[in-house]
């Protein structure tokens, strides 16, 4: 039976794990290299890589930490955040990323999204979404959620989809960095519209959220970043709750 | 020396990652007869199996030589589709024939509207191997030990299937015969039961002759 993921994001800034780090024994908790090898030994699916004030002078710095990591860790992995044009793609996949997440760039000019498909193959284009409730339904925002649009996060997915996306990031904005679970409504929905996987993401404060998130979400694989980042064993503490509640997981 | 067959259908650099870790002596060759000196030959790729198509010909007749002089030779997701006949993906393309048998396309066994009808394509993600035969390749790797795929093309399940995999068909994810196998899924990608398998086929690299 095909597992749900457990997907870690490390949010790097100029090589530098930023979100609160606080793990015991790590020599330099800020080194995304060190953090994803724990990660690894603990059991994580996947490790996401999100730089997201990657301007052309820090992208070098962007493809140095993605060479560390993937020299350590041999599981998939992507990377985000500033990707604007082909070159960030090719140099984010040939540092060693197996995937990388377009979000602004995919919605400003969509045929980016083809023009990697075609030449990496679809498994290796995530499309990211940050949505937000408006009334009835989903408005998507760019710029790292700093810049509302008019478009409806559901028919976005489907088109992402059909130009050649082969994963749907999905963020809840409202849900960010608010402990108080993953939106399940707009997992659910947007998962139903599309035929590829839909990654949660947004809101993950304790390990029941992932539960729901994987049952009444309809969530293929679920992505946090500080649950992981405060006790040592959090992952396989999760995986654990998460074979205990009948979800399939790699344990 | 490991000829990594790089024929532009995807990345290389995480399979070529993994060889180093593993301490492995490889190179990409840029012609043919590179092959005659290799000790082993290993073609990935992801994508369309219309994108094996420059492996047709000289290509495929190097390759066809280093396995008749019982080098080993592994096959990753696309490149184990390649070792069978052809795939409905790209009718009228042949593949290197070690394999009998045509790839399809993953779909549900079930009717509309039931749980299995609504299964996603690609299928991507951890799964577990179900060992079906002795396996060269598997030594070590316990039935049910996960193992990360993407892909929307299978093998079926055919007398040189030692592992298969479960998702909404069952499909063959390992196949051996002699010294040519293929994996489905990534063992680059894989963590420690993906390794422990590039292992297995660099130990009998070294070996150069089949052991069953």
């Amino acid at each position: 039976m095909l597992s749900k993921r457990i997907i870690a994001c490390l949010d790097v800034r100029g090589g530098c794990v930023v979100k609160g780090v606080n793990f015991e024994g790590l020599r330099n908790a800020g080194d995304p290299a060190e953090l994803a090898i724990r990660y690894n030994k603990e059991g994580i699916d996947e490790v996401v890589i999100l730089d997201v004030t990657a301007t052309i002078e820090k992208r070098k710095a962007l493809a140095d930490t993605i060479h560390a990591v993937a020299q350590h860790i041999f599981l998939p992995l992507c990377v985000g955040g500033g990707i604007r044009d082909e070159q960030h793609a090719e140099a984010a996949i040939e540092a060693g990323a197996d995937k990388v997440s377009l979000n602004t760039a995919a919605v400003t000019n969509p045929e980016l999204i083809t023009t990697l498909a075609r030449r990496y193959g679809s498994q290796a284009v995530i499309v990211a979404i940050d949505a937000k409730r408006n009334n009835d339904r989903f408005q998507i925002y760019v710029r790292s959620g700093q810049r509302s649009t008019e478009r409806d996060a559901v028919e976005w997915a489907a088109e992402a989809a059909d130009r050649g996306a082969g994963e749907i990031l999905l963020t809840s904005i409202d849900r960010d960095g608010t402990k108080r679970g993953f939106d399940c409504p707009l997992t659910a929905t947007v998962s139903e519209a599309v035929s590829i996987p839909v990654i949660a993401s947004g809101g993950a404060g304790t390990f029941d959220h992932f539960v729901d998130v994987f049952t009444g979400g309809k969530a293929d694989a679920a992505l946090a970043a500080s649950i992981f980042h405060y006790s040592e064993h959090a992952v396989a503490d999760l995986k654990a709750h998460l074979d205990q509640a009948g979800i399939p997981v790699r344990m | 020396m490991i000829a990594l067959i790089d024929y532009r259908a995807g990345n290389l650099t995480s399979v070529r990652k993994a060889l180093t870790h593993l301490g492995a002596a490889y190179s990409t060759p840029t012609t043919p007869e590179e092959l005659d000196t290799c000790s082993g030959v290993i073609v990935p790729g992801v994508g369309n199996f219309r994108a094996t198509e420059p492996l047709k010909g000289v290509w495929t007749a190097a390759i066809q030589k280093a396995v008749k002089r019982s080098v080993p030779l592994l096959g990753i997701c696309l490149g184990l589709q390649w070792l069978f006949e052809g795939s409905d993906e790209a009718p009228g393309l042949a593949g290197l024939g070690a394999m009998s048998g045509t790839c399809a396309l993953i779909t549900s066994p079930g009717q509309d509207g039931d749980e299995t009808a609504r299964l996603k394509v690609p299928h991507v993600g951890w799964n577990s191997l179900h060992l079906t035969g002795p396996s060269w390749l598997l030594d070590g790797v316990r039935d049910g030990d996960q193992v990360y795929f993407t892909h929307s093309f299978a093998a079926p399940v055919t007398i040189d299937c030692v592992a298969s995999t479960s998702y909404g068909i069952e499909f063959a994810s390992v196949v051996e015969r002699d010294h040519v196998a293929g994996v489905q899924f990534h063992p680059e990608k894989s963590g420690d039961v993906g390794l422990a398998m590039l292992k297995n086929f660099l130990v009998l690299t070294g070996a150069g002759a089949p052991i069953r």
